[in-house]
């Protein structure tokens, strides 16, 4: 991928990341702040990438998989807490019967 | 083009798209649930995606297995754990915590790169795509240690265990900050000419950088702080994105990074704050001081819960404001049990809820739908405030300076244009609250002054508890 085709990816990117959240309902904030935080932990993908290349040098392959745990700790974290969040929320029109 | 590379264009293709509905959906409440768990299911696929891409190609090694494995199960282990353990009210604190790890990730990422140069990527490594390189391993180390740090602080700031030290409030604050900043362009320039040793400074001091500029920020506006780098996070996912030459890390962290900006932009409207004066101003009860001169109450009334009880009983509409002393109780069982009372005895009840009430924008709404409070029953601001000239009790329960009129009259006061409630409209107002204290800003609240308005003093889960025995006695709610 040349480096200007990758420019081209963020700022599209970019552009669709201020289109998606307009108009949010402030009922919403904290639950989309978390869930995008979540979604921040692709890094998880790099650190991955890391592992695969490392090519058995072993500083390399714990860097790596320290990462990782970082990233996973964000990722399931971040889905699970958001989940816990919204659960409440859907929970109310089936009580209100 | 081979089929392993096929795949991978067309599992990722896939991601991007479930994971740009998955931000879509966050933003509705009747698909929120639902669109949380397709970004989560979106997530899963790029594993698989990248997974197979390198099955398919060179291969992945045993021994790179084990130290995926490992990482894996011990970071997805104890985020599950946190998330399924950490109490509601502490939510700020652990969406900072999570933000600050996914920062420290990227960090490590290109740390990693810049120590080990990785084989198998781009070949032709000629000066520019070199320059590159080191560009993007610069930006997601710098940005990457800010968010760490920043976050780190911010948790322990909103947790109690750090305060603001009192040099960070004086004008010593900015030189020191801008010390560690040229200090970080200068290692970032070091490096980019190619000196690796440099890396470490840059580590340093860009750290530092996060804590000098997170430390002196007050309470109030931590939310925004944490929005703020959260936003960065994603901005560090896209450089280590640059770094690994990857499309679907750069398109997830730029939206990620994007979505955060916005969000942060929100959450200063409804504080009457610019992110400038929020970033460089210190903490607001540092700038209130001298202008608050005039900060003498002079007509408090204080009431009994049981006056408190009387009034409730007869009423026909109450508004029930509720804030971060409530979230800070963990009152708010109680006060649905009471608000349930008042249902039962045909009084009209609804919650007025401020943009910023609670600790963050919405966590409120997140503490009440917790102690289920039927959501219609709760009111945004510009649609409540018309209700109270027409209602009869209002009561104030650990809100402050949501519901100071200074906001309104008074030109001088650093609250002025601050969106509040206009609770003294209403014929009666109850304010629950421990004591005399400021809220958050430490401004003298106007409204307490003011005829109509009487103080209960008190922890607000014991006088709910009290009300409720009161209401009891009174017959109020048994039918």
């Amino acid at each position: 991928m040349s480096f200007i085709s990758l420019l081209w990816v963020l700022l599209l990117g970019s552009l669709l990341g201020l289109e998606l959240i307009g108009k949010v309902p402030p009922t919403l904030h904290t639950p989309l702040m978390s869930g995008a935080n979540a979604i921040s932990g692709i890094t998880m993908l790099a650190a991955l990438t890391l592992i695969v290349k490392a090519e058995g040098n072993i500083p390399l392959l714990i860097i790596g998989s320290v990462s990782l745990g970082f990233a996973l700790f964000n990722v399931v974290g971040g889905f699970f807490v958001t989940d816990r969040m919204l659960a409440m929320f859907s929970r109310k029109p089936s009580n209100k019967k | 083009m081979n089929l392993p590379v096929i795949i991978k264009f067309v599992i990722d293709l896939l991601a991007v798209l479930l994971l740009a509905l998955g931000i879509k959906g966050l933003s509705k409440v009747k698909s929120a649930r639902d669109a949380n768990r397709l970004a989560a299911f979106a997530m899963s696929l790029s594993v698989v995606g990248l997974l197979s891409y390198y099955l398919g190609t060179s291969g992945i090694a045993i021994q790179s297995w084990m130290w995926i494995i490992v990482g894996s199960i011990i970071g997805s282990l104890f985020g599950a754990i946190l998330a399924k353990k950490v109490p509601m009210t502490s939510m700020p604190e652990t969406v900072a915590l999570f933000n600050g790890c996914g920062g420290m990730s990227s960090l490590l990422v290109a740390l990693g790169v810049a120590i080990f140069p990785i084989s198998g990527g781009q070949e032709n490594f000629d000066f520019f795509m070199s320059l590159i390189n080191e560009v993007s391993i610069s930006v997601s180390i710098f940005v990457g240690a800010i968010t760490f740090t920043g976050s780190i602080v911010a948790m322990a700031k909103l947790q109690g265990w750090l305060s603001t030290p009192g040099w960070t409030q004086s004008k010593v604050r900015h030189f020191v900050n801008i010390v560690f900043a040229v200090a970080s362009l200068i290692a970032f320039f070091d490096l980019i000419n190619g000196n690796t040793s440099s890396i470490w400074l840059l580590v340093i001091v860009s750290s530092l950088l996060g804590i000098g500029v997170t430390l002196p920020i007050g309470g109030a506006d931590m939310p925004v702080v944490i929005s703020l780098l959260n936003s960065y996070s994603g901005i560090a996912a896209a450089a280590a994105g640059f770094v690994v030459d990857s499309q679907l890390l750069i398109v997830a962290g730029a939206m990620v990074g994007a979505a955060g900006l916005i969000l942060t932009q929100v959450m200063c409207k409804g504080m009457n704050r610019s992110l400038v004066s929020v970033l460089f101003g210190g903490s607001l009860s540092a700038q209130s001081t001298a202008s608050s001169g005039s900060g003498e109450y002079t007509n408090i009334t204080s009431c009994s819960v049981e006056e408190c009880a009387l009034t409730l009983e007869a009423a026909n509409k109450v508004i029930i404001v509720p804030g971060y002393g409530l979230a800070v109780a963990q009152a708010q069982h109680t006060l649905r049990e009471v608000t349930k009372k008042l249902e039962q005895n045909g009084i009209e009840v609804v919650y007025a809820i401020h943009p910023v009430a609670g600790r963050m924008p919405g966590h409120m709404n997140v503490l009440l739908a917790e102690a289920d409070v039927p959501y219609e029953q709760l009111k945004e601001m510009d649609v409540v405030n018309p209700d109270f000239p027409a209602t009869d009790v209002v009561l104030v329960l650990g809100a402050n300076d949501v519901v100071n009129p200074q906001a309104k009259n008074d030109s001088s006061s650093p609250l002025y244009g601050m969106p509040v409630l206009d609770v003294q409209e209403a014929r009666t107002v109850f304010v629950i609250k421990r004591g005399m204290s400021a809220g958050y800003s430490g401004i003298k609240n106007d409204l307490f002054d003011l005829p109509n308005t009487s103080m209960v003093f008190g922890d607000a889960k014991k006088v709910l508890n009290d009300l409720i025995g009161e209401l009891k006695d009174l017959g109020v709610g048994e039918k």
